[in-house]
């Protein structure tokens, strides 16, 4: 037991701290530009010309249809073909970005078409572009609704995160294999990876339900029952 | 025109993939389904009990962990520490529907939730016992209310069960991987494997939008 306990110690300070960092360069680089995505392809689906809004929904179409470990390989193995040479790190940030933007505007999309119509009107009367009114009357109000939705999709994020392994980079789960397959203890080193996740999945949350209310408007606060 | 030849000479032994994936799918879907709705009714009608509280935190643990993790935790970890030897097509199968499983459980609760108290109070008035009311009053209205936010659970198990490719486990994308490193043609093959999965995702889609529209009560919610 006290063998285990310092084995623990052991690669908690070494490979899964290193695994842990990795992760989260991962997730923080890929997770404000996949928000960023699903903003623009959400506008451009709901606002956009007919080019546009098909362009966003088959975009939105193609990468939920596809599954992201696919996608991820695409883009790694795929995209060489056509000149473009991606490091395993790169690769699985823009996969993700493409992949959490792809779903993170759907949960926008439904916030936007919430913020009533007449809002836009209003601000056209007032002499505001078309553009204008959506940037800073429409948005800022879908932002805060869409907010739940999108922290689950970055928890998901979290969770994906793990499939940059495929691409041979070593984040937390890489580090966790590697180590368990050194000393054969394969339960107990994902139990701890497990736990790091889960520890990593209830920060974010709690992270998210500060922004939230953070951003809240008095009096326009999101009903919860 | 030389890709769509390499692709079209592998088809045949991509499809045998196909049939691995849809199986890790439909094992995946009943697995969570049948641990799932206990776990519902659990948590809604015996929601203060000691059970209820278990509930809560397997599905926080199976919705928090990362599917691989789960995959890595079972195939090298769980199933060998307690000597069950089981291929990985079935360690995949069994996680995924675990997980599957968690999700299902809160799709059901929410629908269980959603049904009028009033219905309870009608079938135990009639001298239904609370199991009876349950089966034969509650689950058939709250199972027709779940099935929309349910035929979700199939796209995100399709495109989940592509990750058992770690564990080795002979579905679609492992084959297309085995027959990229024998043609090293990855573009159409990569290519030609994520139109498949549309496609299935398709298929399945519409499928459970014949089942919903079929099973649907005329004048109970629905357009």
């Amino acid at each position: 037991m006290d063998e285990s306990v310092r084995y623990i110690l052991d690669i908690l300070r070494g490979p899964l701290l290193q695994g842990t960092l990795a992760s989260c360069k991962l997730i923080i680089c890929s997770a404000p530009l996949g928000l960023l995505t699903g903003f623009l392809v959400s506008t451009g689906w709901v606002y956009g010309n007919r080019a546009v809004s098909g362009l966003c929904r088959a975009y939105v179409i193609l990468i939920k249809g596809t599954p992201l470990l696919i996608l991820l390989f695409v883009i790694y193995f795929c995209l060489p073909s056509f000149g473009l040479m991606l490091s395993p790190f790169s690769a699985s940030v823009l996969g993700f970005i493409m992949c959490s933007g792809a779903y993170s505007s759907e949960y926008i999309r439904g916030a936007i078409l919430s913020v009533r119509s007449d809002q836009v009107t209003a601000a056209r009367a007032l002499g505001m572009s078309g553009m204008q009114a959506i940037v800073w009357v429409v948005l800022p109000q879908a932002a805060r609704r869409a907010l739940p939705g999108c922290s689950n999709e970055m928890i998901y994020l979290i969770k994906y995160s793990s499939l940059a392994y495929m691409l041979s980079f070593i984040e937390l789960t890489g580090a966790g294999k590697m180590a368990a397959s050194r000393s054969f203890r394969f339960t107990l080193v994902f139990s701890v990876v497990g736990l790091i996740y889960l520890g990593m999945v209830s920060l974010a949350s709690l992270l998210f339900l500060w922004i939230g209310k953070k951003l809240a408007i008095p009096g326009f606060e999101l009903k919860r029952d | 025109m030389q890709s769509a030849l390499i692709f079209f000479e592998s088809l045949p032994n991509i499809a045998l993939g196909i049939f691995t994936t849809a199986g890790l799918v439909l094992i995946a879907l009943s697995v969570g389904f049948v641990v799932g709705l206990p776990l519902g009714v659990i948590q809604v009608y015996w929601g203060s009990s000691f059970f209820s509280r278990v509930v809560s935190v397997y599905v926080w643990l199976l919705r928090g962990l990362p599917s691989l993790v789960l995959l890595f935790l079972f195939y090298y970890g769980v199933f060998p520490l307690f000597g069950i030897d089981l291929p990985p097509f079935f360690v995949g199968a069994t996680v995924l529907g675990l997980r599957s499983s968690a999700y299902q459980s809160q799709i059901f609760r929410g629908a269980l939730l959603s049904i009028d108290q009033g219905q309870m109070q009608a079938a135990r008035s009639l001298g239904m016992s609370r199991s009876v009311a349950i089966r034969s009053v509650i689950l058939p209205q709250a199972l027709r209310v779940s099935l929309p936010a349910w035929s979700n659970e199939y796209p995100i198990l399709l495109t989940d069960s592509s990750v058992c490719y770690a564990i080795g486990v002979m579905e679609m994308l492992t084959r297309t991987s085995l027959q990229v490193s024998r043609t090293r043609a990855p573009v159409p093959l990569y290519l030609g494997v994520a139109v498949i999965f549309i496609l299935m995702n398709y298929i399945g889609m519409w499928l459970l939008h014949y089942v919903e529209r079929r099973y649907r009560i005329p004048g109970f919610g629905g357009s």
